[in-house]
């Protein structure tokens, strides 16, 4: 009789399904995923002990470049942690910039989400489709702080800067003038504000088309629905958190059961699966860009009636303007503190969480009041995620496993840290 | 604190735990020798979810000589039913050979959070399935998040034409250099507001 042996191979880590580094080694039965071991850490750049060795601001940029999809909320969570143990809280407008923001990112990730799982799965075209809103918004990153992806815009005390009175618009160049220009700054005449309110009326049509594209697609349903299906236990028993915990129908958002920010200011629902397969989270997280999209619009609103300040007055801990310090020797005294030193922040320790689109993104800090961390640890939801990975595909095909790559939303920046 | 924490406080208190409340989180500290117990008992008690586990490394704490032991296990724990969080720490009892029990039995998202913990601070757990490294290089020797690890490491690669292979050489492209020194100033406000909030507390009196 012939022998027939399970046979080892390498997924990754460069394959383009494998969302950057992932390298996946899987024992398989013919098609049949008997056992699969993800090999993480290419990536590693020993972002909790870089931030050990220097002053709390100057590691508000490697948050971004945690999960380099959603980037202010990674700052989020690091900057109430230290908000939290200096106690100090930020301006309400600047909570409010924050949450809209956090929203903005929201959108971003699952745009990135639905372009490149359909991608993985065969359908090209919804790739191009959310890249084309996903250049909107980044747009709206680069007009609050400078860059389009990692913006550091978030400080312990408020923002950087309030938000622009006028939106960057379109220059004409060889490619685009004439009706294509003006077309292109139709939106763009007036401030972030205004472009952000013509963006989220517009937003749910688009989101329309994303689902004439993928929800009734044969294909699409014939790759996803009853793959990789998690049980609310397991889900529970994995520490699986945001959609992926939801598509499971456990009804857990941070932003409703323990509020940050303007959160608790903000009407907004909870999208649940049932089954809990990939199909299901595909759904939540669609509902979900509807959602922040409404949160966007409501912190459009109060933005509009709401002028004030987005940073605390506090020189300890935010630097003074620069007309302060030409005038006045202690604010003088206090940027030149700040930026050489830094603040020490009072001994103790923290976890701040926020409600990434991953999941749970926390901040463990500890304190031993000096001007730099003792320690940080980052609770990243996709590394999280990814450890559920050899349980949940066990018995799949091989095809499968990519459709739970994608549906797992994991982003190698914040696995390997 | 809020109504909410300190029911989930006194709840724990009836269970026998004796948590500690700052700035608005409870935390429970146990030796290491219970530390198995002190989980499944946190388990039972409704703590669905472990959010978090990481090692730290408390050599060079503060500007005082270290009194306690140097590593510790801090795990977060989150209960959805309740709708609160506690974070339990224990002190591994050995300094030259940390090693505490595995918790994997009870939550197994604890699986790639004690590799981590086993990679970046050498803890070991004691029962865990497969307790290898996972985010440094295959072949790393050491554990990087230790205190006295050099933030530039011990060895960088190269490419070598003449053997034709990556090979590993102590680090010579890069210089320690410290650009803001590290400083504990003792700020009177916080000094003053943690004696207050310890007049306060009636356990304190």
């Amino acid at each position: 009789m012939q022998e027939i042996k399970n046979y080892t191979i390498n997924f990754g880590p460069q394959h383009p399904a494998a969302h950057g580094v992932l390298r996946l080694v899987l024992e398989m039965d013919g098609e049949v995923i008997q056992r699969a071991d993800p090999h993480i850490g290419l990536l590693h750049r020993a972002t909790e002990k870089l931030a050990e060795s220097k002053p709390y601001n100057q590691s508000i940029g490697y948050m971004d470049r945690l999960d380099y999809v959603s980037m202010m909320c990674n700052e989020h969570a690091y900057v109430r942690a230290i908000e939290k143990l200096l106690g100090v809280e930020a301006p309400i407008r600047a909570q409010y910039i924050r949450t809209m923001f956090d929203e903005i990112t929201r959108i971003l990730n699952h745009l990135m989400w639905i372009g490149s799982n359909a991608l993985d799965l065969g359908a090209m075209a919804v790739f191009l489709y959310a890249f084309r809103e996903r250049e909107e918004l980044m747009d709206c990153y680069e007009a609050v702080s400078g860059a389009r992806m990692h913006a550091t815009y978030y400080r312990p005390g408020g923002v950087y800067r309030d938000l622009p009175e006028k939106m960057p618009q379109y220059r004409e160049s060889r490619w685009h003038k004439g009706r294509d220009l003006t077309r292109m700054n139709a939106w763009r005449e007036g401030s972030l504000l205004d472009f952000l309110d013509a963006f989220t009326k517009d937003f749910p049509t688009k989101v329309d088309e994303y689902e004439t594209l993928l929800t009734d697609n044969r294909i699409w349903k014939q790759r996803t629905v009853g793959i990789g299906v998690v049980p609310p236990e397991q889900a529970l028993a994995w520490g699986m958190t945001g959609p992926m915990l939801r598509g499971s129908g456990v009804e857990w958002d941070l932003r409703k059961k323990q509020p940050y920010a303007a959160y608790d200011a903000m009407e907004f629902d909870i999208p649940v699966g049932v089954t809990g397969d990939c199909y299901d989270r595909y759904l939540v997280r669609v509902e979900e860009m509807r959602q922040s999209n409404r949160i966007v619009q409501q912190c459009v609103r109060w933005l509009r009636e709401n002028p004030g300040e987005v940073m605390l007055r506090n020189y300890k801990v935010s630097p003074p303007s620069r007309e302060e310090m030409k005038d006045d020797m202690e604010a003088l005294i206090h940027h030149f503190k700040l930026f050489t030193e830094g603040y020490c922040v009072p001994e103790g320790e923290t976890y701040c969480a926020v409600e990434a689109p991953k999941g749970e993104f926390g901040c463990y800090l500890i304190s031993d009041g000096a001007n730099k961390p003792f320690r940080v640890k980052l609770r990243a939801p996709s590394f999280v995620h990814l450890s559920s990975m050899d349980s949940i595909i066990r018995g799949h095909m091989l095809p499968d496993a990519v459709a739970m790559i994608g549906t797992y939303d994991v982003v190698f920046g914040e696995v390997d840290r | 604190m809020t109504p909410r924490l300190q029911k989930l406080h006194d709840a724990l208190v009836q269970a026998g735990f004796r948590p500690t409340e700052r700035l608005g989180e409870l935390t429970i500290e146990v030796p290491a020798a219970e530390y198995l117990a002190s989980a499944k008992k946190l388990k039972d008690f409704g703590f669905e979810q472990l959010t978090d586990l990481c090692g730290v490394d408390y050599a060079a704490y503060g500007d005082r000589p270290r009194e306690g032991m140097r590593f510790a296990t801090v795990v977060h724990l989150l209960s959805l039913s309740q709708n609160g969080r506690v974070r339990l720490r224990a002190f591994c009892a050995d300094d030259q050979f940390p090693v505490l029990p595995s918790i994997v039995e009870l939550w197994p998202s604890a699986n790639w959070y004690e590799r981590e913990a086993f990679d970046l601070y050498g803890i070991m757990f004691e029962g865990h399935p497969d307790l290898r490294r996972i985010l440094t290089d295959y072949g790393f020797v050491g554990h990087p998040f230790r205190k006295d690890f050099p933030l530039i490491g011990n060895v960088e690669v190269r490419y070598d034409e003449k053997l034709g292979r990556v090979i590993y050489e102590p680090v010579t492209s890069v210089e320690p250099r410290v650009l803001v020194p590290r400083t504990i100033r003792h700020d009177s406000r916080y000094d003053q507001a943690q004696a207050e909030a310890a007049s306060n507390d009636p356990a304190q009196k």
